[in-house]
């Protein structure tokens, strides 16, 4: 009784102090424009896991009181659960595509590109099959583990080997590029087709090939807030951080290039 | 007889509410699978190359299971129900392990005893050339795995169960002890034999995470119904819908033949 009464009175103190605030906005809001507090759930690209992670904690610290929680998975498949209503604030995506399906179906809009990244090839650090180039991946018995066609990273992936010319005939399809990355840490495939920032991401248990400029595909990074979100300011807010010089710094040291 | 079988105090009403509740939130799903359904389309999803390869991959390798699980899993179970030996709770706990462990640590496990480098797939590799992931054997070996210990466990049930006169009387007309097994045993075991091998096979056809997490995810390879409903589910949400219905048929499948075994054993006692 005693406990239910305590929050009742915290409660209303958050919003209250959400609507003192709003008058008087405190020295943290003032640089993004507006109100962030309370909790908030970002449905990322699992390449994002580690720069988002470094960013959700940097921005909590940044705004007092708000609490940010991640859902990393295949932009696609996140796609689907927003477009089935499921409780996200702000939607990260690896691929235009798939958050051109997220606008078109109205559950969010105006996305904005925040991050460009792209592919190079992880090998595990004990070779079984040494693999040294893009062309080693054409091989006979060298495994390849790539993305599924629908996620960024396996679309990505397919259109580096169309554009190279390559037949590459991967042995698994990995539903996202950090389960194409467990598999190359495993040893379990001779190469996987990940993004530079997976392979930095894993640096000690991987071994990256750098794929050339000229033969490499890119894929540009687009943020929105998700329409209908119950907390849009803090939503506004976390955007507005990723955008902000020290969330580009973030990302950038995580191997992004900023677009 | 009749008065026993009635309960001795009706449930209080209020106990209704939750029951209630209880059935809708299992039976919703399913009605949401049925209402959303593409049924203008099903035709065309079902018969798509992606599906067909899917569910003839399924078919295949459940079956395959099924067979490896009665080959290793009967005689285990007949080890485990009549043989002293020494560890025989130990081998009885590690049967069960599969039943209560997520699939995916399964798969896991399996990544790390029979993967290219795992502590058993290393040798495999090096003597025989054989590796199991990213290949159908893999996924044999994944949903053998997972699926196995419900054979292993149904039939030990009914060989604990068993009345013995009928053994002794064959052992005293002097049938040898794997005559007494053929003929007089596996008969008398035959519908629990039955009964554990379809819910063998109705778990390896369902068998999700060990097999993407050991198997891969490749279409024709790899890529069973639930992978392939999984998968869709990121391109085409009604194509996952599709597959997950015939999943949903396959088990309602299932739960009329095990009925049926059911009867069967309730008039033979």
């Amino acid at each position: 009784m005693r406990i239910r009464l305590l929050s009742a009175v915290a409660l209303s103190c958050l919003a209250l102090s959400a609507c003192g605030s709003t008058a008087t906005p405190p020295a943290t809001a003032a640089a993004t424009g507006s109100v962030a507090t309370g909790s908030i759930t970002v449905f990322a690209a699992s390449s994002l896991k580690e720069a988002f992670t470094t960013i959700g904690t940097a921005f909590e610290v940044a705004h007092p009181g708000t609490k940010v929680t991640f859902n990393f998975g295949p932009s696609s498949g996140l796609a689907t659960q927003i477009m089935q209503k499921a409780p996200a604030d702000v939607f990260a995506s690896a691929s235009t595509t798939t958050m051109d399906t997220v606008t078109a179906a109205g559950a969010a809009s105006a996305p904005t590109t925040f991050a460009v990244n792209t592919l190079e090839i992880a090998t595990p650090a004990t070779p079984t099959t040494p693999v040294t180039s893009l062309a080693d991946l054409a091989k006979p018995g060298v495994k390849v583990a790539v993305c599924q066609q629908d996620v960024p990273c396996g679309a990505a992936a397919l259109k580096l080997f169309t554009q190279n010319n390559l037949t590459v005939t991967p042995v698994s399809q990995e539903i996202d590029v950090k389960s194409v990355l467990s598999k190359v840490v495993l040893g379990e495939v001779d190469a996987g087709v990940v993004y530079v920032t997976d392979v930095k991401a894993a640096t000690d248990k991987v071994v990256g090939v750098p794929i050339a400029a000229g033969q490499n595909v890119t894929t540009t990074y687009p943020i929105a807030a998700i329409t209908g979100s119950s907390n849009s300011a803090t939503a506004q807010a976390f955007l507005d951080y990723v955008l902000s010089a020290a969330g580009q710094q973030v990302l950038t040291d995580a191997g992004f290039t900023s677009p | 007889m009749s008065r026993r079988d009635r309960p001795v105090t009706a449930p209080p009403w209020p106990v209704a509410i939750p029951a209630v509740l209880a059935l809708a939130f299992l039976g919703l799903p399913l009605v949401g699978l049925l209402v959303r359904a593409p049924w203008s389309r099903m035709w065309d999803v079902l018969t798509s190359t992606t599906s067909l390869q899917a569910l003839r991959l399924s078919l295949v390798t459940s079956t395959s299971a099924t067979l490896v699980a009665f080959v290793l899993g009967v005689p285990l179970a007949w080890l485990l129900a009549r043989a002293e030996f020494p560890g025989r709770r130990f081998a009885r706990a590690l049967v069960t392990v599969p039943l209560v462990l997520p699939p995916v640590v399964g798969g896991i496990a399996l990544l790390l005893a029979f993967g290219r480098r795992g502590i058993a797939g290393q040798y495999l590799d090096s003597c025989c050339g054989i590796t199991l992931p990213f290949t159908t054997p893999g996924v044999v070996v994944a949903e053998a795995f997972v699926a196995m210990p419900f054979l292993v466990i149904t039939v030990e049930g009914a060989l604990r169960g068993l009345d013995g006169s009928f053994e002794d009387a064959a052992a005293t007309l002097g049938a040898s002890r794997l005559t007494i097994f053929r003929r007089v045993t596996l008969p008398l075991i035959l519908p629990s034999l039955a009964a554990g091998g379809v819910l063998t096979f109705a778990r390896a056809l369902g068998e999700f995470g060990a097999t993407i997490t050991f198997a891969g995810n490749l279409p024709g390879v790899t890529q069973t119904l639930p992978l392939a409903a999984y998968t869709g589910l990121e391109g085409d949400p009604s194509d996952a819908v599709a597959l997950s219905l015939v999943l949903l048929a396959v088990s309602v499948g299932v739960l009329v033949a095990l009925r049926d075994t059911w009867l069967r054993t309730g008039a033979a006692s």
